[in-house]
């Protein structure tokens, strides 16, 4: 290390030495926890407006035209006239709603919470690569976030064109509320690309000594190939949303056909433009995206079940050359999105085909996490059932999207529930619950004290009981053929015959958002009064279980060095386990 | 306690890198991926464009000017080169004038961009006429009942004088801005994007001429890395342009 601090002068170490101000300490931190608590904090703040915004669509899609005076008084009488959603705002919040639940929400919080919170101290490094960046990329996001919801009070609202943004349906949609997309996702999309920078130099240089990277927990390798997507993946939506910015602004046609008419009304613009385009562009990168929404949650499952199986990983080497196949492969799946836009067979069976030997890295994870459980006495604390609700849950989101991965079923199976049943069984009970689990298992780490447990469990169960009551109807739903976008589906015969699933599907949301009621009670409770824990309340083997809780700034009392697998859980050993940093 | 980030300035032993190279070279990465994504563009919208449109463009951009910024920009590659050449044989004011030199060669580069590319075109316009035939030329006056047009001169006749086109008979009026057809549109788009960069490495420079130049005296080594580093981002955004050129000026 005294190399390190001949050269510490250039990160600032004269503001180390005295006590940081509130601010530096709080908000302006280069402190990889506190960035990574800001993180968290904020994604899930985020993510509750999104679930805020489906909880009121679910109002319009149960009750269609009735009236529920509540929602004109929290959304304003110009959206809901009356108490009845108007349909320009029930788009709004349908594209609202998965952008924010996608980009400000679930990525934020695998990534930049438990990313920013958990890899420096699993690989024992004082903190992230670059610290400073570090910050700018909260930041960056923080902006990002602030410019989606404030295109809700642009004079015509936010966008309303999917969370997809397909033009030329998005150059039909009012001026602002696209437009302060297009710059939210810019920032968004550059935020990510500052954070992936960070993480991967951080993984690759900053490994504590003994620290191989055949000894590196599941979890930093999920982060590592997670970063390694966004880095790559995201740079063609940034190019896309600028083109698609310059639609708006400068009036150009990337993606403007020749002889467009809005309701009669013939385009202007100088066309030649192709809209398809945009959706390679769009799904070259949200292909990679789904693997980025799911990964970190995979890493965080596979730190749970080692540690409350007491054993270790089951297939630890191929848990890590799925996930870097699941990298590569993942960037040659995406037309899998466009098979019904007509660009032909021969793609169509390419695209066919590797989406269909993508699934196979899936199921070796899920499989070597399942025969991880195999003889097990497990335990089963709140984080271990997070855990294991994730694994039946992603299960059912997978196998659910190989007809979709499949051409000739997709036809019938595309923009219906369907495909919003399947990508939420992976996302939320899948994505979200691992995302869960690691806040219930990391919190202790963060603050020094325990989530209640008592309430932790009657969480899990209500949330799971209530997200299949949502999503497993959806799947019915869509394969009686109900479009996925309608603002009334009882318009169409077919969709009247679904009508009592939408009723069982709100009254479960309704009840899952007064579920997590309990969460933010427990979260914010625990804080005061939550139990009191050492260092490690776990048992658990991997570097960050080894600094104090909550940990100092710089992490270790002592710089760590690695002496072992990530996960040498024995019955034979003191307590059953032997941490990476003890020597011998 | 102070916490030290190791491998700042010295490599790690055994990745061999510091951490400001391998962070470049990523950063490098998604911008390959950025401009990847732009010329992929550029293809699928050029495969899709009428015949003939694409080369109406590409006649309007003048390769001589194009030529004349291809080598500034090599040519300030080059300095860049000698910049962190010259910190190597610890010569601080050597690295300090290629620098600047460096920085004026980016800057002749905008200055030609802007001043002899874009202003031009913005005054350069297209009138599309209803009976389906178009002029390239010059606005005059314009009312809301007629304008002035000076279309421009056909190789070997004189200038011809300005004319008056009626309002309904104008199809479509626009300048050589972006807005102009899907060629503009792309070519715009792309080298927008790259002066961006280069102005982004200017100020950069500038940084390093200036308030970052306190490094070198602190902490020589790490400053070679970083004029390494800047390098190391001012040849990529010389070899996008090494791309851009023969894709929009000659093909």
């Amino acid at each position: 290390m005294t190399t390190a601090t001949k050269h510490a002068h250039d990160m600032g170490d004269h503001e180390t030495h005295h006590e940081l101000g509130w601010w530096r300490t709080y908000i302006f931190s280069i402190d990889h926890k506190v960035i990574g608590i800001q993180y968290g904090i904020t994604s899930l703040v985020f993510l509750f407006i999104g679930f805020c915004l489906m909880m009121a669509m679910r109002w319009q899609l149960a009750y269609p035209g009735e009236s529920l005076g509540i929602l004109s008084i929290i959304f304003g009488e110009k959206n809901i006239p009356g108490g009845v959603m108007a349909a320009e705002f029930y788009n709004q919040l349908g594209a609202m709603h998965g952008t924010i639940m996608i980009f400000l929400g679930v990525v934020p919080l695998g990534v930049g919470a438990f990313g920013n919170f958990v890899v420096p101290l699993q690989i024992g490094a004082p903190d992230m690569a670059f610290p400073k960046l570090n910050m700018m990329s909260y930041w960056v996001y923080f902006v990002g976030g602030v410019i989606m919801i404030a295109s809700f009070f642009f004079p015509e609202g936010a966008a309303q064109s999917g969370w997809t943004s397909y033009p030329p349906l998005t150059q039909a949609a009012p001026f602002w509320g696209q437009t302060m997309w297009l710059l939210g996702m810019v920032f968004l999309i550059t935020s990510s690309l500052l954070g992936s920078v960070n993480f991967i130099v951080t993984i690759v240089q900053l490994r504590a000594p003994g620290m191989t990277f055949f000894r590196l927990p599941f979890f930093v390798w999920a982060q590592f190939v997670t970063s390694f997507l966004l880095l790559l993946a995201f740079p063609p939506l940034e190019a896309a949303a600028v083109l698609q910015l310059m639609d708006r602004v400068a009036e150009t046609s990337f993606f403007l056909p020749s002889g467009l008419v809005f309701s009669d009304v013939p385009q202007t613009n100088s066309g030649g433009g192709n809209p398809l385009l945009w959706q390679h562009l769009f799904w070259f990168l949200a292909h990679p995206e789904v693997y980025v929404l799911i990964l970190p949650g995979m890493g965080i499952v596979a730190e749970i079940v080692a540690n409350n199986t007491r054993k270790p990983l089951w297939g630890y080497k191929s848990l890590v050359y799925s996930t870097l196949f699941l990298g590569v492969m993942s960037f040659v799946v995406w037309a899998h999105h466009m098979f019904i836009t007509g660009m032909g067979t021969t793609m169509s069976a390419f695209f066919a085909a590797t989406t269909m030997i993508i699934s196979i890295p899936s199921v070796v994870i899920l499989t070597a996490l399942l025969l991880s459980l195999w003889g097990a006495s497990i335990r089963f604390n709140t984080p271990m059932l997070f855990a294991l609700g994730f694994l039946p849950m992603f299960a059912i989101g997978g196998l659910t999207g190989l007809p979709l991965g499949l051409p000739a079923s997709d036809i019938y199976l595309h923009d219906t529930y369907y495909v919003i049943g399947h990508f939420h069984y992976v996302v939320a009970p899948g994505s979200l619950f691992a995302l869960f689990a690691g806040v219930y298992f990391w919190y202790p780490k963060a603050s020094g004290r325990m989530l209640n447990e008592t309430l932790g469990k009657l969480h899990f169960w209500l949330s799971f009981i209530f997200m299949n009551g949502i999503f497993l109807p959806m799947l019915f739903m869509g394969m009686a053929g109900v479009s996925r976008r309608l603002y009334d589906h009882t318009e169409y015969i077919h969709g009247q015959g679904a009508q009592q699933w939408n009723v069982l599907m709100s009254w479960s949301a309704w009840l899952l958002g007064l579920a997590q009621l309990i969460f933010i009670i427990n979260f914010f409770m625990s804080m005061k009064a939550g139990r009191k824990i050492d260092a490690n309340p776990w048992q658990a083997t991997t570097l960050e279980w080894t600094a104090p809780s909550p940990p100092p700034h710089g992490n270790f009392t002592e710089p760590p060095s690695v002496y072992r697998d990530a996960y040498a859980y024995d019955p034979a050993e003191t307590d059953g386990f032997k941490a990476q940093a003890e020597p011998g | 306690m102070s916490i030290g980030i190791p491998y700042i300035a010295e490599p790690r032993p055994d990745t061999g890198m510091t951490n400001g190279k391998l962070g470049i070279w990523l950063f490098l990465a998604s911008e390959v991926m950025l401009f990847g994504g732009l010329f992929s563009a550029y293809v699928l919208l050029r495969v899709g464009a009428p015949p003939d449109q694409w080369h109406e463009g590409s006649k309007v951009l003048s390769v001589p000017i194009g030529t004349i910024n291809t080598v500034v920009l090599i040519t300030s590659s080059v300095t860049m080169v000698m910049a962190w050449a010259s910190l190597k044989m610890k010569s601080f004011s050597k690295c300090r004038t290629y620098l600047i030199v460096t920085a004026v060669l980016a800057m002749l580069f905008v200055v030609i961009k802007v001043g002899w590319e874009y202003q031009p075109k913005l005054h350069h316009y297209t009138v599309w006429l209803t009976d389906g035939t178009l002029m390239h030329g010059h606005l005059g006056e314009k009312t809301d009942e007629y304008l002035m047009f000076t279309p421009d001169a056909t190789e070997g006749d004189a200038h011809p004088e300005a004319r008056r086109i009626d309002t309904e008979d104008i199809a479509r009026l626009s300048n050589f801005g972006p807005a102009h057809d899907i060629y503009f549109s792309i070519y715009w788009a792309l080298t927008g994007l790259h002066v961006l960069h280069v102005l982004g490495g200017v100020i950069t420079i500038l940084w390093f001429i200036g308030p970052g130049a306190a490094l070198w005296h602190s902490c020589a080594e790490h400053y070679t890395h970083r004029i390494e580093y800047v390098g190391l981002y001012w040849h990529f955004v010389d070899l996008v342009w090494i791309f851009l050129f023969p894709v929009l000026y000659l093909l």
